[in-house]
């Protein structure tokens, strides 16, 4: 009889960039069946909210996954505090559909921030079936910029950018110069909602079907509460169910970036709340 | 002590439950409903008649001996009363609350023809709740069969049937997709009608029958039910609930302040969002809530309102007769300060220039014949439109079943216009040694008939694993 109990264990816990953590977490059930462009759903105690988290790696031997977060609000701050060893309360996954991995030929990758790390997954999957992959790292600044290494150990090319030009690129117009020159198939955009929404302007005219993870604000990750649903091509969807990937050309991001918003007073009511408990705000500012 | 014989007089009322004042209960999410005494659950025993032939047990879906569990009660054998309906409801405090008795026992009540009937409902609870004060028992098991049984879905349904398959002997494994036991008795029925502790009670009382419960655990992207029976299961049950929302195709159903029931419900009970931010999960209701629909959901949705401090408007597109929510329900609702408008339904939704939503444009009705579900059919009155300010909207206009076990599962027969899962009168499925019942069966029903599908289907288990070589 296989009953092994879950305790969702972190075994690895690594530093990519200030604020920026990645999770090794032992779910061997999980772990058997987790695919690249799937997710899971974190909580971390009883009175914890579920957040989703795109899977940036799973080793099914080891029966154990990976993802990363941004230190942004509440949960994931204290999420970030918790160590190797540390249990969390429940781990639900693996949730939504897998990508389409399958050899288009040339692959253009484009990751950004955090979500840098679920695209190398997808850069390697996209490798193992047969493409020439050339990837895109960027990030704000080039402090929070990580994996530079990774990427270029598993992409035939790669080009990094920030926003503010400290490394790299500035920004993502250089794109429409790569794009002019060589014949892309198919494009895979992860990050800020901002980000996806240029490359999929930049690819447009080109032709280039553009695939997007979408991360809208869920609740059960599963259908339920149609929160997270999104407009694409003049359809209503659910992020969860029908995605976490759309076509980048039919997403409504306006919306998205609308809805992404609709309880971030909220989010930082409970977020400094917590903060003046842990003895005051860190960032420098005084708290009233 | 109570005679068993029934007494020459039959007092006509029932005796009443005490509840929380309107006024009160309005401001805080405790029960409503507070429970009887030991003395009014004996005198409302005794007004039962003791039939030979009852009538009401025809009524149960699950067919709880109730004279026999009543007569226990006047005996005052609390423990006895219990156990008798054990025998047949693994969930007796959960239907002693949540039950729609008045359709069901009650209205085959013989006291009922000459005045209330007996207060089936209550006496359950009663005993239920004695029980749960002094300490579960547990029932006989039958000795190990060697079988093993997944049931997908720790809600009614689930747990009825996971119940009855351990009282068996059988060895069950539940998979709950979500981290808490119960289904809509967590995420969608509110604390004030069914306290959470109440759940967790009855799920101890399974965990405790021996039954693995594994939370967290999305059966169809975790496990599918074909690699379930390949690794082990002999039979599985699904009863996976109706948790897809139906939304109402009006333009702006996107805008900001714009729930679907479930949204609503999951985020007040499951993630207790009314103690936020003691809690981590938000919920941002405005001053004059909507809500859409007019079953127990959106009663649900409504009540929970009023307790956020909301004034709530009910919008359905029948009349106040069509309402399919229980009559107590509506009653409730309306002690609390729900004001109800019939007959209109939603146009469009008008967003603010943030992207919130600030009024409903709506059409006023007019029933029409009969439509297949042998409601009168609302007809739109042209000309009608009118314009009503809310800031927040709940859609409670019903739910659908999940579709990914459906999708995941190669030979499943699947209703195509209902999305429910096609099942005989056992709930047995189009497959070998799967079986289904609850909503994903019926579509959106009561937790009883799910409780009896459950039920029947453990039977039906029961007997296929037996004859199996």
């Amino acid at each position: 009889m296989r009953r092994r109990s879950e305790t969702y264990k972190i075994v690895t816990k690594k530093e990519l960039a200030p604020k920026e953590k990645l999770f090794e977490v032992e779910a061997p059930d999980i772990a058997a069946k987790a695919l690249p462009g799937q997710f899971v759903i974190v909580i971390i105690g009883e009175k914890g909210e579920r957040i989703p988290l795109t899977i940036c790696d799973y080793d099914r031997k080891k029966g154990t996954v990976s993802f990363a977060f941004h230190e942004v609000g509440k949960t994931t701050k204290e999420l970030g505090l918790l160590n190797e060893g540390d249990c969390l309360e429940n781990l639900t996954g693996p949730l939504g559909n897998p990508s389409e991995i399958k050899n288009y030929g040339n692959v253009l990758c484009v990751g950004g921030s955090i979500m840098i790390a679920p695209l190398l997954l997808q850069v390697k999957a996209m490798k193992e079936a047969g493409n020439r992959v050339t990837t895109v790292i960027g990030a704000r600044i080039k402090d929070v910029l990580f994996m530079e290494e990774e990427a270029k150990a598993m992409s035939d090319q790669v080009y990094v950018a920030t926003d503010d030009g400290s490394k790299g690129y500035k920004g993502l117009d250089f794109l429409k110069e790569v794009l002019a020159k060589e014949k892309f198939d198919r494009c895979i955009a992860m990050g800020p909602v901002v980000m996806m929404k240029t490359v999929s302007d930049i690819t447009k005219p080109f032709g280039i079907p553009t695939i997007v993870t979408l991360t809208p604000i869920m609740v059960d990750g599963m259908g339920m509460c149609g929160v997270c649903r999104v407009t694409v091509g003049g359809k209503m969807l659910f992020g969860c169910v029908d995605g976490p990937e759309f076509d980048g050309h039919q997403v409504d991001f306006d919306e998205l970036i609308h809805r992404q918003r609709l309880f971030l007073p909220e989010e930082r009511v409970v977020s400094e709340l917590w903060e003046l408990e842990q003895g005051g705000c860190k960032c420098g500012r005084s708290k009233a | 002590m109570a005679e068993a014989k029934p007494k020459p007089k039959i007092k006509k009322e029932a005796v009443e439950m005490p509840k929380q004042a309107p006024k009160e209960r309005v401001k805080n999410f405790n029960e409503v409903a507070l429970g009887y005494t030991e003395a009014q659950a004996l005198e409302e025993a005794g007004r039962c008649l003791q039939c030979v032939k009852p009538q009401c047990v025809s009524g149960c879906p699950v067919e709880v001996p109730i004279p026999e569990f009543i007569k226990c009660i006047r005996e005052q054998k609390y423990g006895e009363a219990i156990a008798k309906i054990k025998e047949k409801n693994s969930l007796p405090a959960v239907c002693g609350r949540v039950c729609p008795q008045e359709e069901q026992c009650q209205a085959k009540c013989l006291v009922g023809k000459i005045g209330q009937p007996v207060s089936i409902g209550r006496l359950e609870r009663f005993v239920a709740d004695w029980e749960r004060e002094n300490g579960f028992q547990m029932p006989e098991k039958a000795k190990p069969t060697g079988k093993k049984v997944a049931v997908i879905g720790a809600g009614p349904a689930g747990l009825t049937a996971a119940a009855d398959l351990a009282k068996l002997g059988h060895d069950v494994t539940i998979f709950e997709a979500l981290h808490m036991a119960g289904g809509v008795l967590v995420y969608g029925i509110p604390e004030f009608r069914l306290p959470k502790k109440i759940v967790q009670n009855e799920v101890n009382y399974i965990k405790k029958l021996g039954v693995d419960l594994r939370l967290g655990y999305l059966i169809g992207r975790i496990h599918t039910i074909p690699e379930l029976l390949k690794t082990g299961y002999d039979a599985v049950f699904i009863g996976s609930g109706a948790g897809l929302p139906q939304f109402t195709d009006v333009p702006g159903e996107n805008l900001g302040g714009i729930y679907s029931a479930n949204e609503f419900l999951i985020r007040v009970n499951l993630m207790k969002s009314y103690k936020f931010p003691e809690y981590d999960t938000p919920m941002r209701i405005g001053k004059h809530v909507v809500v859409i629909g007019g079953g127990n959901v959106a009663m649900d949705c409504a009540r929970s309102s009023m307790r956020l401090g909301a004034e709530v408007c009910l919008l359905y597109r029948r009349s106040r007769e069509e309402l399919p929510a229980r009559k107590e329900e509506i009653e409730n609702a309306e002690e609390e300060g729900l004001v109800c408008r019939f007959l209109a339904a939603p146009l469009r939704f008008i967003g603010d220039e943030k992207g919130w939503v600030k009024a409903m444009e709506c059409q006023a009705m007019e029933l029409g014949p009969p439509d297949a579900s042998g409601r009168r059919r609302p007809i739109p009155v042209p000309g009608s439109e009118f314009t009503m300010e809310t800031d927040t909207v709940i859609i409670a206009i019903g739910q659908t079943p999940n579709p990914i076990i459906q999708r995941t599962t190669e030979g499943l027969l699947v209703n195509p216009k209902h999305g429910t899962i096609i099942v005989d009168e056992n709930g047995k499925t189009s497959l070998d040694g799967v079986y289904a019942g609850g909503d994903v069966a019926t579509g959106a029903a009561t937790v009883i008939s799910a409780m009896g599908m459950g039920k029947k289907a453990a039977k039906a288990i029961h007997e296929y694993l037996m004859n199996k070589k």
